[in-house]
């Protein structure tokens, strides 16, 4: 979980698999910090 | 109270392959390069091609989704389809046309004289032609290249080349009513009342019997001061003679068709309503959205039709299908985003609510977008990840073993059909096919289940999503 400690991330979720909010809270909690998050819709 | 019934759906498709370069993504690409733009005009397709597409004729309800032949559909040739099913039709371009100026209200649509001579004829004899205002095809004829070249208005063609029509914009600084925007309004409306007059004609229903209408379309009416005004469903139903109705319209992105079934239905449960229509037109925006990925594999652009879906709902007359009000599914804002909670919440809490089991559903319409459009973008197979996430519920609720998945998802499931217009992909274009079998004995219980993306519009991180069970009507034959 120490994998993403002092990493800048850019969470970037699609509506039918993990939203952007869940893949923020995941990279939050492993240490990350998030700088841009959304989610988009492809169809 | 009373029980809701659907006694009836239609559904329309309107080719308009020379409208396809308005959508919203060739809009923005085409004028980028002109070898781009050369390709997608030498790539659309023709009416009889867009006749043939078989998910073409499962929208317009000639055949059940499931009865589609295998993939590629994008080559059928099929000289016996035809543009009229039990549902409704697919109505060529030349006469789209001419049923936009014939629900233009503001003389906004200029048609060139030929077109408009051409569109005149071929409505006079089409079998709703008496419920439509042709004259007004007359009064829109003026000089199409002197109009489109005001500013702010926008030229219209016939297929590739042959300008037939432009469109004036209906304020000289209002965004919300530039001639893009309007045009796209009017595409929404003219489709919506085509399918609400095939509905009504079909059901041999008086129009003044209608008390209200719901409208359900991607669309955003409005003026600068309210962007989203909204109340399509009056204007169609103004348009269509429904003389004793009023309208709203229900806005939820893609998912706002299965609220409006539900609004109306609860209407006419409650006994506000006798009788509900709930109308959704075609989103010009959406043509073409996904051309590129078409051009990249030779493929024609297929997201060339505008759709249309209208259905009526009242109260019960022992043997159209029941809506059950009591087993609706919401997504609650609690109930997290992931795409197996959202299913949750629509297709598994419900159901287990009302103590029936998922294997008692026999069919799950969910979103039903066509994957031969989809996919060759990138998007992948939508109804496809939709039935494997139910599949994988109902296996984790133990309704059914994992051996049994691929099956629960083929015999439950089906294809996409759907053009990319997402509140017309989202279960609507099922209904017709859902009534067919509900009333035939073919199918006891039908689930529909839509999904939206509020996130679009930046005011929230949240999807939505809303579904309702249909069920056979027990005093049927």
């Amino acid at each position: 979980m120490e994998t993403l400690e002092n990493k800048l991330v850019i969470a970037l979720g699609e509506r039918d698999g993990v939203s952007g909010p869940a893949i923020s809270a995941c990279a939050e909690a492993a240490g990350a910090k998030v700088v841009f998050s959304a989610t988009e819709c492809f169809v | 109270m009373s029980n809701p019934v659907i006694s009836g759906a239609a559904q329309v498709l309107a080719h308009a392959p020379g409208l396809a370069r308005h959508g919203s993504k060739p809009r923005r690409e085409l004028p980028r390069d002109g070898e781009v733009e050369s390709s997608f005009l030498g790539s659309l397709r023709t009416f009889d091609q867009a006749v043939a597409y078989p998910p073409h004729q499962a929208y317009i309800g000639a055949i059940h989704p499931r009865a589609m032949p295998e993939r590629p559909w994008f080559a059928t040739t099929d000289p016996e389809a035809s543009r009229f099913a039990p549902s409704g039709e697919l109505m060529p371009e030349d006469e789209l046309l001419g049923l936009l100026a014939a629900v233009d209200h503001f003389d906004l649509l200029v048609l060139a004289e030929d077109v408009a001579e051409q569109a005149a004829a071929a409505l006079a004899g089409h079998p709703l032609a008496k419920h439509l205002d042709l004259d007004r095809i007359e009064r829109a004829v003026g000089d199409v290249e002197k109009v489109s070249a005001e500013p702010g208005a926008l030229g219209l063609h016939l297929g590739a080349h042959r300008l037939g029509a432009a469109m004036r914009r209906g304020d000289e600084a209002d965004e919300a009513l530039s001639a893009y925007v309007l045009l796209d309004n009017l595409a929404t409306k003219a489709t919506a009342t085509l399918s609400l007059l095939h509905l009504l004609v079909n059901l041999d229903v008086d129009p003044a019997s209608i008390d209200y209408v719901i409208g359900c379309g991607e669309e955003a009416v409005g003026d600068r001061y309210q962007r989203g005004g909204g109340n399509m469903a009056k204007a169609v139903a103004e348009v269509a003679g429904l003389s004793e109705a009023s309208g709203m319209d229900v806005k939820n992105f893609c998912a706002a068709p299965i609220p409006a079934l539900v609004v109306g239905a609860a209407l006419v449960a409650s006994g506000t309503f006798q009788r509900v229509a709930v109308v959704a037109g075609g989103s010009l925006a959406k043509l073409g959205m996904k051309f590129q990925g078409h051009l990249r594999h030779e493929m024609p652009v297929l997201e060339d039709v505008l759709g249309g879906s209208a259905a009526l709902i009242e109260a019960d007359d022992g043997a159209s299908p029941r809506i059950r009000l009591d087993v609706v599914g919401r997504h609650r804002v609690s109930a997290g985003g992931s795409s197996p909670q959202i299913m949750e919440a629509l297709a598994v809490e419900p159901l287990q609510r009302a103590g029936i089991p998922m294997t008692e559903v026999d069919d799950y319409a969910t979103e039903l977008h066509d994957p031969e459009i989809t996919e060759p973008q990138g998007s992948g197979n939508v109804p496809e990840r939709n039935y494997r996430t139910i599949a994988a519920l109902a296996a984790r609720s133990g309704a059914i073993t994992k051996e049994e998945l691929s099956d629960f998802a083929a015999t439950r499931g089906m294809p996409g059909f759907a053009p990319t217009q997402g509140h017309l992909a989202s279960a609507l274009c099922y209904l017709p096919h859902a009534l067919d079998r509900l009333r035939g004995g073919e199918a006891e219980r039908v689930m529909m289940i839509a999904k939206g993306s509020l996130f679009l519009g930046r005011m929230s991180q949240m999807s939505d999503g809303m579904s309702v069970l249909l069920e056979k009507n027990p005093e049927g034959a």
